[in-house]
């Protein structure tokens, strides 16, 4: 270990042909050594945070809540161009997020497809929308500060006032949430804000709407106890999954505990989202990201940044030796007689 | 040494209005009706992006590789001005104006990319500046190095109009531009890596190092070079003018180093990480991993410092190939080795590439309006091509004798 890491350095030093260089360059080649070096600390999640627990194993691919989130927006219904021979234009079809659609639900199939939540010769489905990030990337990138976190409940809302249209978000962020209207000429980016930017909602319109309390609302450290309790659970045990808000009023729905994978999704992937999920079936299955960090790749880019940036020292050294240097060559350089 | 610099440079002369320069301007109309439709009917109606690529050849050529092209008035002023190698000066203005087109049109790239425009501005409104945001930084670093390298070209515009009193008082502060001139292209450069560094698991091993800033400062350096060599050589083939040839080859020595710190700095990443293994499998990435370090280690080759001078041929083939070598370098980063999931693919468009293509033929035809008309090359003159002679012959010389 040591050793390759002295050996780095030297490599770095070799390449660093520019004095500035070099030095960027000691810091970064160390830290190939140890992953940790230039990143800056996780944001922690703000207390009153809140969020959705979708219950793979609960859902039953109604899609209400798809059609409950197109209204609640005012979206328009979405047909894919594979769909167009046999959708005459009145159904709402979406396979995946776009610019006309911020949650859908998707299947995973199996062979035989027999049983629900089975991997081999089973199906299961998930729902998609902005995960609501802890240590968001989509906030991280954005240049104009048109993605922004809740102080308070951590909901990460859009600003197409501000937004120029870069799609870095698009790019960045890890569950491939954001998207944007690539047919419009004047196109903007869409994602989920948890209804936070619709009028007279108290709790997102999918969670509402959902029959059997796969998508419910509540404070993320809530839904993190909730979903920890099934967990604990024995598998075909009876239980009463609450529907639409944690600690609601409404009836609940009574169903046998399903074969869970092992963990909570969202609790620590990527630096945590406070959107949690469960699932009969590996999350990898589902297409969800996995194999993954901890960490948010924000701290990572940002902990460069703040190294090579920080108070803007290293950049005002430099140019104070070029504008030195600059001063002193250019002089030597300069034709006699204008001095 | 003369005693005006206004005798040092001057304008080539020549017809304007040529056949190439037609040819171009026929390539430059072609990209103005595609970007009429862009304008109008969005840019799904002309580019193949979608929300798997959200960014496609504007990006990743015309900013990424572009930019790198325009590197030449980096490099140039950093040895000329900075390590005070004078015997570079001759290739300061031509590097410059490569410099200003590269960067210039970069820049018209990305307003031309950005899906909301007409709020572009927003970019510079302290109130909404988000100052983690690598490309913020990134972005206001391009704007302002386009400023200065405009400021640090002007002499070439001032001379031409005569107009030697702010010429003579521009001079008094130059020397604060061309600090500029040489910090904000190693900030930027290296943050178009740092970009990507965000992207995590979507970028392939292959690419995704949190060494990118460096290997994107080095690369946007030697590519620099190289421009400035690619350049003159054209030059000296184009208008007639003799070759510094001198000053190319020792040029070929600062390349040749840069390349290998880069080569191996790259490879002993990917060994140290473990994700060589990566580019023994059989797909685009490997495929295209190869193809990069091929083209690297050729450059390299051709480069290495040997005893005879090389010939402008051969010049012209090594600084080509690492041309090539950079630029697929950051294709891969920003392209190949992006993997959003499955689903998603991308291959530009014959738009997308027509208005890659007008904005580089935009390019070379103003670069020959400036050469013709304006003093951006040096002069050609008796005692210049005796001196150089002389240099060569000294330089030949030494350079066999540090051999022996
Ligand atoms: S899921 Fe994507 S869009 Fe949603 S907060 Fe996280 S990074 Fe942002
Ligand atoms: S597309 Fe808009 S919201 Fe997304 S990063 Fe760019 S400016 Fe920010």
């Amino acid at each position: 270990m040591a050793l390759n890491r002295r050996d780095f350095l030297k490599l770095a030093t070799v390449d660093g042909a520019v004095g500035a260089a070099a030095a960027g360059s000691t810091m970064l080649a160390a830290d190939t050594a140890s992953a940790q070096l230039l990143q800056r600390p996780p944001r922690p999640m703000p207390e009153e945070a809140v969020g959705l627990l979708y219950d793979s194993t609960l859902c039953i691919g109604c899609r209400a809540c798809q059609v409950a989130c197109k209204r609640a927006n005012g979206m328009p219904i979405d047909i894919p161009e594979t769909y167009e021979a046999w959708n005459g234009g009145t159904w709402d079809t979406p396979t995946d997020l776009s610019g006309d659609t911020l949650t859908v639900i998707q299947v995973y199939q199996d062979g035989t497809m027999e049983v629900k939540d089975r991997e081999t010769d089973g199906f299961a489905f998930i729902k998609r929308q902005c995960m609501h990030c802890t240590d968001a990337s989509c906030i991280s990138v954005c240049p104009v500060s048109a993605m922004t976190k809740d102080p308070v409940t951590g909901v990460v809302t859009h600003h197409p006032d501000r937004c120029i249209g870069c799609r870095y978000c698009v790019l960045a962020c890890p569950f491939g949430v954001p998207r944007y209207e690539f047919d419009n000429p004047f196109g903007q980016i869409q994602k989920c804000q948890l209804c936070t930017n619709v009028p007279d909602r108290d709790i997102p319109a999918c969670a509402d709407v959902c029959p059997t309390g796969a998508t419910l609302y509540g404070r993320t450290t809530d839904l993190q106890q909730e979903a920890e309790r099934r967990l604990g659970m024995a598998p075909g045990e009876t239980y009463r999954f609450p529907r639409g808000a944690l600690g609601d009023d409404r009836a609940s729905h009574e169903a046998p505990i399903a074969h869970y994978q092992s963990a909570v999704y969202g609790e620590q992937i990527l630096g945590g989202t406070q959107v949690r999920m469960l699932a009969g079936v590996p999350f990898a299955d589902l297409g969800m990201p996995h194999d993954v960090p901890d960490y948010s790749y924000a701290s990572i880019t940002e902990g460069i940044q703040h190294t090579l940036y920080k108070y803007f020292i290293a950049p005002a050294v430099l140019l104070a030796g070029l504008v030195y240097f600059a001063y002193k060559n250019a002089r030597s350089h300069r034709p006699e007689d204008w001095d | 040494m003369a005693k005006q610099s206004d005798q040092v440079h001057a304008p080539v002369g020549g017809r304007l209005f040529t056949p190439m320069f037609f040819g171009l301007g026929l390539l430059v109309l072609v990209a103005g009706f595609f970007l009429f439709n862009r304008f109008v009917f969005g840019l799904g109606s002309v580019t193949n992006l979608s929300d798997g690529y959200p960014w496609g050849i504007w990006i990743a050529i015309d900013l990424v590789v572009g930019t790198a092209l325009g590197c030449a008035g980096y490099a140039v002023a950093l040895l000329v001005y900075i390590l005070n190698r004078g015997e570079y000066h001759p290739l300061v203005r031509p590097a410059l104006l490569a410099s200003l087109f590269g960067y210039a049109l970069g820049g018209a790239a990305v307003m031309i990319d950005l899906g909301r425009y007409w709020q572009g501005y927003n970019m510079f409104l302290p109130w909404l500046s988000q100052y983690n945001s690598v490309m913020l930084e990134t972005a206001l670093c391009i704007a302002a190095y386009i400023t200065v390298l405009m400021v640090e070209f002007s002499p070439v515009f001032l001379e031409r109009l005569g107009m030697k009193n702010i010429r003579r008082r521009l001079d008094k502060v130059l020397f604060i531009f061309i600090g500029l001139g040489v910090l904000l292209p190693t900030m930027h450069q290296s943050s178009m890596g740092t970009i990507l560094v965000v992207l995590g698991h979507q970028l392939s091993p292959l690419w995704q190092t949190q060494l990118l800033p460096l290997l994107f400062l080095t690369s946007a350096l030697f590519m620099g070079f190289a421009i400035v060599v690619f350049e003159a050589v054209l030059a000296s083939v184009g208008f007639r003018r003799p070759m510094e040839a001198f000053i190319l080859n020792k040029l070929s020595t600062v390349m040749a180093w840069l390349l290998l710190g880069f080569v191996v700095v790259r490879i002993a990443d990917l060994l140290f990480r473990g994700d060589i293994v990566l580019a023994f499998r059989a797909n685009l990435d490997a495929l295209m991993f190869w193809v990069e370090i091929a083209l690297h280690v050729t450059a390299l080759v051709l480069l290495w410092p040997r005893r005879i001078p090389a010939s402008p041929r051969r010049m012209f083939l090594s600084a080509s190939t690492m041309l090539a070598a950079g630029a697929v370098y950051r294709i891969n980063c920003y392209l190949v080795g992006y993997h959003p999931g499955d689903g998603w693919n991308y291959f530009p468009s014959v738009g997308e590439i027509m208005v890659t293509v007008g904005i580089f033929a935009l390019e070379i035809m103003l670069y020959l309006v400036f050469v013709k008309r304006l003093p951006v090359l040096h002069t050609v003159d008796r005692a210049y091509r005796e001196e150089h002679a002389a240099q060569a012959r000294e330089g030949g010389a030494a350079a066999v004798g540090q051999a022996t």
